[in-house]
């Protein structure tokens, strides 16, 4: 097998002429494979894989050449060839594939249902859709085996106030010998939601898929939207959804750092950083009317623009956070006792990071310098400088840094945002072709790369929408982090992954 | 009469530690809201905790024993009678000749070896992780918390609390080596024993890193209530020793009066506020260690309990 460039093995398919802005073709088998032995061997990264009724559709990056594209492989016999089967990341993509839709990955080494825990009143919401008449089996936990091996299972309901999942550790006394997870414990069917919907109400579906990220995933269905559409967004609201991510990511960052600190029982650094956080969103509600900026990116542009006295408020803002920060960074670097606690805990290989094509935090403080603002990048961000951070510790005290690096890069993003906020509209008319139309985004959320996948009908409502969390490729690593560590240590790498629930049970 | 007087002044001093015990909680926890820049719950929120507790009903699992519904009563009244045992605003009362330190040390790990039963009577997982735990932190608390036992009644002559408040208030004894390696090992101990910061976190959400609170998870209603006023005994008894041994100033003798009985207890209430004060300053400025962390912590109490027994058969002066 040769090396091709994703483009040219895409390029032998059937090109799908209204998918925008990257190529979408429908794919034979033979392609399909070409496609799995690239990802196999390191050659793309897997960037998501859904299925819809007699079709799957498998996302790919090429990240030297910085091209992606969507292979859609028809299916008319209910099965595909599994993904997984060599290329682990896409295992658990291709479960929740047979559990949503109904096909049969062929080959997949775990052919254990994902999401769907036997609870639901249908079965395959999105293929036969049938009432379900058995009762749910109980899930087979893969086996570890040897002396004084004892398992403990943790959640899914939690001492602590935190979403559910459900943990099952294999230790010896306190050593972890397997970590497996178990989610699907928040399943709300929004893909299902969102079949048929208003762009209206679809848009505030996706900003809800993890409340959190609200505004990368509505700026990821936005971009979607306009690139199906062919809509250009006036440029202010380019610049106005950059401030708002970078208000999103100041809080979360924060919020995390505080958070990785108090599971290490150190509530001196929590206290502290929820007050920072807890002025980000004050400022987010005075500037844009919501403190989480939930629903404040729409389709076209953004709802609200920036008030009159929004800029003095961000500038008290950051200039807040220069007081506050430094001497809060130094009691984290200056506590031994806390230090001990996160240098060295939950490392997790550069290998599995790249082979996982894992984003976000938990990616560049293991050596991979993927960040969507930058490859392939959105407007405004081209404009702006800004340099992508790597670590390459890789562990808890890694993404501890990495996120401090962060909170001062959005810092100074948003200084600079403020300072060269262009004027004109803050919005504008999507464009309304009244024909089928396919559109996908790519956009950093704090967490991660957040796909969004969609394809409108003539009639303008949203056709099939899929919303994919950068927490698919990180959930699976955190298994892999926890290895030679000892039980208590684990709130604190699962902390410091601080992957989502809901993003990934959507 | 005097032996009825003698009851008396016993009684009030074990109400006194029993009422005053859920206040020393409270006392700690408002300090560090305070040093968190928060506002925090009251300083008699255990009290409101503790009635709330009291009229609730008790759950229990399927898979407990006689041994869980037994285990608070028993761990609650060794804590007590513990707890009674040292001398608080008066030394030389009642009790205080019936039992001596090594005594007080039984009563404790008895008070241990039921509540680690009752992690492991349930049968969860946590209640078995924090037994476990418990256990290896004992293993090392207790042989240095005798220790450091040894070195006092080397130096005093007996383990009688009261005599060894009494012998410490005697010019002789001076600035000694030795008994600041006891007061460090005695610190020590009584942040593990009491399930502090940085050995175990008293208010964790978070059941795997728990020590104490997993081996309580599944107590509900009046069983939780006592378990609590047991913990809350438990510091209160730490810091009433750590009083009572290495600073036994403003101490009434037996027999010496209400008005003396009323000064010893403010200036037994100081120490306690004192001591809260410190332990809540301490805990807010230290991360929680590693659970395999805590064997070298108290390895070194241990160590420096020994070399406190040891420098005195050295030297009788340091």
């Amino acid at each position: 097998m040769g090396v091709h460039s994703l483009r040219a093995v895409l390029d032998v398919g059937q090109s799908v002429a209204e998918h925008r802005p990257w190529s979408r073709a429908i794919v034979t088998p033979e392609i399909w494979h070409l496609l799995v032995e690239g990802l196999a061997g390191r050659t793309w990264t897997l960037l998501g894989l859904w299925g819809e009724t007699g079709m799957v559709h498998l996302a790919v990056l090429e990240e030297t050449t910085g091209s992606m594209g969507v292979a859609s492989l028809p299916c008319p016999d209910g099965q595909f060839p599994s993904v997984g089967r060599l290329h682990p990341p896409a295992q658990r993509l291709e479960r929740t594939i047979a559990d949503l839709v109904g096909l049969q990955p062929v080959g997949n080494p775990d052919p254990r249902p994902w999401l769907d825990h036997g609870r639901w009143p249908i079965s395959q919401p999105f293929g036969a859709a049938m009432p379900r008449t058995e009762l749910p089996s109980p899930y087979s936990f893969l086996p570890a085996e040897g002396e004084s091996l004892h398992q403990i299972p943790v959640g899914p309901v939690h001492a602590g106030i935190i979403e559910p999942g459900h943990f099952r550790f294999t230790a010896n006394g306190e050593a972890v010998v397997r970590l497996e997870e178990r989610l699907g414990y928040v399943h709300k069917g929004i893909e299902s939601l969102l079949d048929g919907a208003t762009l209206e109400r679809a848009a505030r579906l996706v900003g809800r898929v993890s409340g959190d990220s609200t505004v990368a995933y509505a700026l990821a269905f936005a971009r979607a939207v306009e690139a199906a559409t062919e809509t250009d967004v006036p440029a202010r609201a380019h610049w106005l959804r950059a401030l708002m991510a970078e208000l999103e990511r100041l809080a979360n960052h924060c919020g995390d750092i505080g958070a990785i600190c108090n599971d290490a029982a150190f509530a001196l650094m929590h206290a502290h950083c929820a007050v920072l956080r807890e002025r980000v969103l004050r400022a987010s509600a005075a500037c844009f009317g919501h403190r989480l900026l939930m629903d404040c990116v729409i389709p076209g542009g953004v709802v609200a623009d920036l008030p009159a006295d929004g800029i003095n408020v961000l500038r008290a803002l950051v200039a807040e956070f220069r007081r506050q920060l430094p001497p809060l960074v130094d009691l984290y670097d200056n506590t031994a006792s806390l230090q001990d606690r996160t240098v060295g805990t939950g490392f997790v290989r550069p290998s599995l990071i790249r082979q996982f094509g894992c984003g976000g935090v938990i990616g560049r403080a293991g050596s991979r310098a993927f960040d969507a603002r930058r490859q392939p990048g959105y407007p405004p961000y081209e404009q702006l400088e800004f340099a992508t951070p790597v670590r390459t510790d890789s562990d808890v005290n890694g993404r501890v840094w990495l996120r401090i690096t962060e909170v001062h890069q959005s810092l100074k993003l948003v200084e600079e945002i403020l300072e060269r906020l262009p004027p004109g509209p803050a919005r504008g008319e999507l464009r309304r072709s009244g024909q089928i139309c396919e559109g996908m985004a790519l956009v950093e959320g704090f967490r991660g790369d957040i796909l969004v996948w969609l394809r409108l009908a003539a009639d303008g409502t949203v056709a099939r929408c899929h919303p994919r969390d950068p927490s698919w490729f990180q959930w699976p690593l955190l298994e892999a982090a926890i290895e030679n560590n000892i039980v208590a240590d684990f709130p604190l790498c699962n902390k410091s992954f601080n992957c989502s629930y809901s993003g990934h049970d959507l | 009469m005097a032996l009825i007087a003698d009851y008396l002044v016993q009684g009030c001093q074990m109400l006194l530690i029993l009422l005053l015990a859920p206040l020393l909680t409270g006392w700690v926890r408002a300090v560090k809201a305070r040093l968190l820049r928060r506002r925090g719950p009251s300083v008699l929120q255990p009290y409101r905790d503790l009635s709330k507790l009291l009229r609730k009903e008790v759950v229990l699992a399927d898979s407990a024993s006689w041994l869980f519904r037994v285990a608070p009563y028993l761990i609650f009244a060794a804590l007590w009678v513990a707890a009674a045992l040292v001398p608080t605003f008066a030394s030389g009362l009642l009790f205080s000749w019936t039992a001596d330190l090594i005594a007080i040390v039984a009563l404790l790990g008895t008070a241990r070896f039921f509540l680690a039963l009752a992690g492991l009577d349930v049968g969860t997982s946590f209640g078995g992780i924090g037994s476990s735990r418990e256990m290896m932190i004992a293993s090392l608390a207790e042989p240095a918390m005798l220790m450091m036992v040894f070195t006092l009644s080397l130096l005093a002559g007996t383990t009688e609390l009261s005599s060894v408040a009494r012998f410490m208030l005697t010019a002789e004894v001076g600035l000694r080596v030795s008994l600041a390696l006891a007061l460090l090992a005695l610190v020590m101990v009584a942040i593990a024993e009491n399930a502090r910061i940085p050995v175990d976190n008293p208010a964790t959400h978070l059941e795997l890193t728990m020590v104490h609170e997993a081996m309580v998870l599944e107590y509900s209603g009046r069983h939780l209530a006592l378990i609590e006023l047991s913990a809350s005994l438990k510091l209160l008894l730490y810091l009433s020793l750590l009083g009572c041994i290495f600073a036994p100033w403003g101490m009434a003798t037996a027999g010496a009066g209400p008005v003396a009985y009323l000064g010893g207890a403010a200036i037994y209430v100081a120490k306690l506020a004192l001591g809260g004060l410190l332990l809540a300053l301490f805990e807010t400025s230290i991360a929680k260690m590693r659970v395999f962390r805590v064997d070298q912590f108290l390895g070194a109490a241990l160590m420096l309990g020994l070399l406190g027994a040891l420098l005195l058969f050295v030297s009788r002066s340091l």
